[in-house]
This record gives C-alpha cells, structure tokens and sequence, in this order.
C-alpha cells in the first residue's frame, strides 16, 4: 500500500571532501577539543592534594605544554586549510564560505525558513540543498575562520613573551593593541565559548542534516562521499564538457 | 630664595661640556666650572669605594655586562649632570617616594637631589614665584638638553581643570615643558598608562603622557609605583649613552619590562607543579604555594620585581603573600579583580564573569537544540515518514 506513492530515490556518489580535508576536519576537531580541556585547566586549575615535592610534580606545566603543542598543529592545520581553499576542489573553495553573491545570502534565507523556521517550500519539506555546505553552514565556518584567526593571534600573542622562537615573535604586537597581556588573556578566554558553542551545535546539526536528508551526512567527513538524488544531478551538471577537466 | 635662583643658575651652567653644545648667549666666564656626578658624590661624603659600589649596582640593574662598570663609572665621572625637570601633574607621588627610597643612597642623593632638579613641585626648595621663574630659565637656557621626567597623567575633562599649577591646566604645562625637552621619562602607571584615576568611567578623562606628546622619544616606566632602582637605572642609562635605553613596543625599557613578575617568580615551581593557595588562610599559603588561583596577575605582567624586588632586595608583594596586582599593566584597574583570575564579563552584571556567561549560552544551546529536534520531527514528520518507508521498502524487497 506504501508502494503507492512512495518515490524510490536514486542516490548518485559524489566525493565532497577531499582527504586532505578530511584529516584537516579531523586533526582540528581533536586539537580544538584538547585545547579546551587543557584551556579549562589552565584557567582554573584542579585543587590537587599531594605530598610530593613540588620539583617531583609537574601537572600544571603538562597542561600548558599540551596547549602548546596542540596550539602549533591547530595553527598549522588552519593554514594549510586556508591553502586547501584555493587548490582544493569546488567544494571546499573559498568561495563556500564568503557571502559575496546574492545567490548565497539567497540560499542562506533559504536554509534559515526550512531548517529552523521549519517552513515549507514549494509545498516541501526539504528542498535540495548544495551538496557541499549549504550557504548558511558556510557562513558559519567563516565566522569559525575568524576565531580561529583571534585565539591564533590573542594565543600566539601570549605565547610570544616566553618564546625565542621568530615564528610567535610574529604575533608580538597583539597584546600592545590590547594594552597588555591581561585583557589579551581574557580575550583568548572568552573565544574559547565559541568554540565550546559551536561544538555543541555543529554537532548536532550533522546528525540533524543525516536524519532529514538520508545523504550520509555524518559519514562524509568519513570517507569523503555524500549522495545526491539522480534528478537533481540531472538537472545540475554541466551539459558542456566538464570545463575543470 | 636668592640663593636659589643662584643655585639654579649654576646648575644650569653645569650643563655644558664644551663650546659646541654651550646654548648660545651664555657667558662663560661668570659661570663657575661645573661639577660632574663625581664630584658631587664625593662633595657629599661618600668614599670612592661607596661610588664604586653604586656604579657596579646601576650597571647589573640597567642589564650590561660587568665590562660595562667602567663605562658607567666614566660617565658618572665626567659627564656634567644633566638639567631635568620633574613635574607632577594628576598622581599620588609614590613615584617620587619609591625613587627617593632608593636602595642606594647616592640615587637620592645625587641624582635626585637638589643638584640634579632643576624643577619639582615636591623636592625643591623653592616656591611659588622663583620656582616658576626657574622653571622658565632651564626650559629657555637647555631647550634641547633636558629631561622632562612626568610623574601623574593630565586630566583632559572640562579643559583641564581637573589638575592646575599656577593658574595653568597641566596640559598647557606639558606642552611648555615638553617642546625643549630632549626625551620625556613618563613615571609610573599614570604617566604610562593612566592607572586608577582613567579607570571607568574615568571622570576627569585622565590622559598618559605619550597619547598627548607625540612628537618626543617617551620612556614609559610603568608601575604603581615603579621600582626605585629602576627608576635610578633608567636615568644612568641615559647618561651613560647619552641616548635613551633600548625599548619595547610599547615603550618601556627592555632591561627591566621584558620579562612577567612570573617568570622570574621564586613561586613558579609551584605553578608549574600544580599546587596553589586556594585562599589566604589555608595550609598551602603557610607552605608558600604559587598564589595563581588567588587572583596573581604574575602571569599578564610585565615588571622586575621578581628579580630587582623592593627596598634594597628586602622583598617583594608575592614574598609576603600577597598575589601581584598587575600595578605596571595598562588599565589593570578596570581588568581584572585583585583576588580572582578572570574578570567581570561587561555587560552581563558585576557577579557573571566570562565563565558564568558561558555556562548559561551552553544550557541556553542545549535547550534550543532540544527544541529544534523536537520540532523537526514534528514539522518535518511527513518526511522523515517518507524516507523511513523508503528505507523499509528496500528492506523488505531485499532477499537477505
Ligand atoms: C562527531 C563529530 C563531528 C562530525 C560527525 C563532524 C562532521 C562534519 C561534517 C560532515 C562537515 C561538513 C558538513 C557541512 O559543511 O555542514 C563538517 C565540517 C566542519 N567541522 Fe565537523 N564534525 C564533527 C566535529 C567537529 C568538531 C568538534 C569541530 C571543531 C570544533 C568541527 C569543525 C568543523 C569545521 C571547521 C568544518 C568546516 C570544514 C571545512 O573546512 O570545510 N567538527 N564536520
Ligand atoms: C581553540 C583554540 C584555543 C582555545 C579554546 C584556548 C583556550 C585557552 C584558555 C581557556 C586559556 C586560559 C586563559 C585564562 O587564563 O583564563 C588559554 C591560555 C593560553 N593559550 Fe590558549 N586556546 C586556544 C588556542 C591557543 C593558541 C593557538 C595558542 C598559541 C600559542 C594559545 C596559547 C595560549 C597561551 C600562551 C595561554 C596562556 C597560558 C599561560 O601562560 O599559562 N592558545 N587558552
Ligand atoms: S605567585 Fe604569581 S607570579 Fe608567582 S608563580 Fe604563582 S602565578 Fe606566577
Ligand atoms: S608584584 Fe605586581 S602588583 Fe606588585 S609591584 Fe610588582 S608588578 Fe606591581
């Protein structure tokens, strides 16, 4: 009885995240989640109780070498995703994530009435989305850009006072436009909520994207592959010869 | 009183070392040979081995090398003293009492004393009419040549009227003094920074030294006060080179601001340790343990005193228990409590620091998205509905 007016799709592979992508999604989730709990610590530290000498202990200095280290991979990673913008392929291009065309602010509305709004459209409850990001999840990792750019700079900022390294030297003005390290430290505090936030929501929004749509969000950042309806590809591809070939 | 101006008069002839940088229209010949730091240390009492000891200190504070002594001591022997004008516009003075606290009693004695002040409303002794008179003969008789040292920050609001000395706002004042001055010390937090009296809402507009002068080389020697001895350091310096000491970006002397109070902490095992005083009564505060959680800006601020310390090397504030404030700190006042590590979040109340804000937006986050779901799979039913059945209908016409 179901058969009746069940519309069996078909469901085309297309690779959206290059590998580099993903190791990059993967390496930056781990460090932003290990700079957070070590953040966490170095903010408030644990009241230890203990009876050995302090030169046989060494927590708080661990805390802040783990931030250390995964500071420099995190740093890294970002760049070499900054790079990935320009070489990688279309969905992972810069231009996903800046609102520069009418069309993506466009396809923003659009993802903002069916996805939270939870209106219809075209008497739809989903209409087809990109099957990269869709504009306003890419508008949103530009805003994650940008913090990851303010805890670089406010962290390396920090870090360059200790450092003998030209690489943090870099980063040495920071604190002087902050007027010191105090109000640069709590700067670098606050971001740390976005990334907690974003966390949360991203998360969820994946399994989210997974559950309504059936396109194998959650396993993209996996193995690279995300499906998209037979029709749509149909009615999307180019007609001319592929010209990026 | 006439024996001031007298005495001011030699001062100022004291200046000038050969005929190249005498200030045109001086008559050499009334004027007395002047004495060079030396000579007024020894005219004082003090035995060469009590000068000696004093160069050997200024030349380990100001960061040279041992070889350097000598380069001191030449320069304290031979260099005529230097004409500097001290004055104190919005400020509490402690600058002036940390330098005259000085460990070395020559710092107070000669650099400081009446030999070497041409003008300063505290120290001098003259007043009222021959003091400003004075004041006006070195600014015309060594335009080019003096030091203008700053103590306290110029209150801006209401044009001025905040802080006035003879009928004058302290921001005519610095612009007198500071167009013949050859480089301006800025003492202290307020010279440097503004300290407490720019602190929100800052009421008098209460301004630091180096955003009104722009056009002077300014050596910020931030701290509330600064320390005595690098007070003292900083002015050795500059008459040892003859130039101003090497600075950061932010203007401050690298020799004594490049390092955090907590880099240079004898607590700092503890820190790296873990083990901190978790109020100021409890066992770890008897044992000493690092005073981070208790509110220590060591870790933000700039400062010797970890090394150099106060009165003599007696101590310092983390010495006796108490956590650094971040007194050498730009707005220190307004960033963070004395007692506790992060700051009021602004905005959100006096009590809700950024944590307490960041707690709230996660459970806020955690409602929204228990929200969402539920109204996803409300709204969008007929969907998920769909591709269930979909999914169930592959199932059922698969054989295994
Ligand atoms: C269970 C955990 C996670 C899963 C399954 C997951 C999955 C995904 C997927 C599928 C995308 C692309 C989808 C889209 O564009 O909307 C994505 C993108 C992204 N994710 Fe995650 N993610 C997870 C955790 C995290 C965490 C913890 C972070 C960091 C805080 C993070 C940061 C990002 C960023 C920055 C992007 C943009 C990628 C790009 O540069 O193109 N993800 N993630
Ligand atoms: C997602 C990224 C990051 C998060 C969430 C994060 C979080 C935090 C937090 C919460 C603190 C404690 C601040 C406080 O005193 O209250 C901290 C300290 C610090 N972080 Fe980060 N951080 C991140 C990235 C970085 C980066 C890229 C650097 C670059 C080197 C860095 C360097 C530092 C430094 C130097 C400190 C001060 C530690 C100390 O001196 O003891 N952080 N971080
Ligand atoms: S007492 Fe302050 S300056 Fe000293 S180690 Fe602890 S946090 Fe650092
Ligand atoms: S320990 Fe900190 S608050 Fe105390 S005098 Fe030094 S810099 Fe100022």
């Amino acid at each position: 009885m179901a058969k009746k007016y069940l519309h069996i799709h078909r469901l085309r592979r297309v690779y959206v995240w290059e590998l580099p992508v993903r190791i990059y999604h993967w390496l930056n989730a781990a460090v932003i989640i290990a700079l957070i709990a070590t953040g966490f610590f170095i903010s408030d530290p644990l009241a230890l109780m203990s009876n050995k000498e302090a030169s046989n202990q060494f927590t708080m200095g661990w805390f802040r070498y783990i931030h250390f280290i995964a500071a420099y991979l995190f740093f890294f990673n970002f760049i070499f995703r900054l790079y990935w913008g320009f070489v990688g392929n279309k969905y992972a291009n810069w231009r996903q994530f800046i609102p520069i065309s009418g069309r993506f602010f466009k396809e923003m509305w659009t993802v903002f009435k069916i996805d939270i709004l939870m209106l219809k459209k075209n008497g739809k409850q989903q209409d087809h989305l990109s099957v990269g990001h869709n504009a306003m999840a890419g508008f949103i990792y530009f805003l994650t850009f940008i913090m990851f750019l303010v805890q670089c700079l406010t962290g390396f900022g920090l870090y360059a006072g200790t450092s003998n390294w030209w690489l943090p030297k870099l980063f040495a003005w920071v604190p002087a436009v902050f007027g010191g390290d105090i109000l640069t430290r709590q700067i670098h505090h606050w971001s740390m909520w976005f990334f907690i936030l974003f966390a949360v929501i991203h998360v969820y929004l994946v399994f989210y994207h997974d559950y309504v749509e059936g396109r194998g969000e959650i396993s993209s950042m996996g193995g690279g592959w995300k499906f998209i309806e037979e029709d749509v590809f149909e009615k999307n591809k180019h007609h001319t010869p592929n010209p990026e070939k | 009183m006439a024996n001031d101006l007298t005495h001011i008069y030699k001062l100022m002839s004291r200046l000038c070392l050969d005929d190249t940088q005498k200030p045109s229209g001086m008559n050499n010949d009334v004027l007395p040979k002047q004495p060079t730091y030396y000579e007024e240390v020894e005219r004082k009492g003090y035995s060469r081995r009590d000068f000696i000891k004093f160069a050997s200190m200024m030349t380990a504070f100001i960061g040279l090398e041992q070889s350097a002594i000598g380069q001191v001591i030449k320069a304290l022997e031979t260099q005529p003293r230097m004409p500097v004008i001290w004055m104190h516009f919005q400020e509490c003075t402690c600058c002036s009492e940390s330098f005259i606290r000085s460990s070395h009693p020559i710092v107070a004695d000669i650099l400081l004393d009446k030999i070497s002040l041409d003008y300063s409303e505290t120290l001098m002794a003259a007043s009222g009419t021959q003091a400003e008179a004075a004041l006006k003969n070195t600014l015309e008789k060594y335009k080019g040549k003096y030091i203008l040292c700053v103590e306290g920050s110029v209150p801006l609001g209401a044009d001025g009227v905040y802080c006035m000395i003879g009928g004058k706002t302290s921001l005519q004042i610095l612009h007198e003094v500071s167009e013949g001055a050859a480089a301006i010390i800025a003492w202290g937090s307020c010279a440097s920074n503004g300290c407490v009296q720019s602190a929100k809402p800052n009421p008098t507009q209460a301004t630091p030294i180096h955003k009104i002068i722009k056009n002077k080389p300014i050596i910020k020697v931030p701290g509330c006060p600064p320390i005595g001895e690098v007070m003292a350091g900083v002015i050795v310096h500059y008459l040892t080179f003859g130039r101003i000491p090497e600075l950061d970006n932010i203007g401050r002397p690298k020799a004594f601001y490049s390092k955090r109070v907590h880099d240079t902490c004898y607590r700092r095992p503890f820190f790296d340790a873990g083990l901190y005083v978790e109020s100021f009564d409890d066992e770890n505060a008897k044992k000493g343990y690092c005073l981070y959680k208790v509110g220590c800006k060591g870790p933000s601020t700039y400062n010797a005193c970890g090394v150099t310390k106060w009165n003599g090397g007696t101590s310092f504030p983390i010495q006796s228990g108490h956590p650094c404030i971040g007194c050498s700190e730009e707005n220190y006042w307004d960033n963070g409590r004395m007692y506790e590590r992060g700051s009021a979040f602004a905005g959100f109340g006096i009590e809700a620091d950024a944590d307490t804000v960041g707690k709230v937006a996660l459970v806020a986050t955690g409602a929204a998205i228990a929200g969402h779901a539920i109204a996803t799979n409300i709204g969008k039913s007929k969907l998920i509905q769909k591709n269930e059945e979909e999914g169930r209908e592959s199932e059922h016409e698969l054989k295994s």
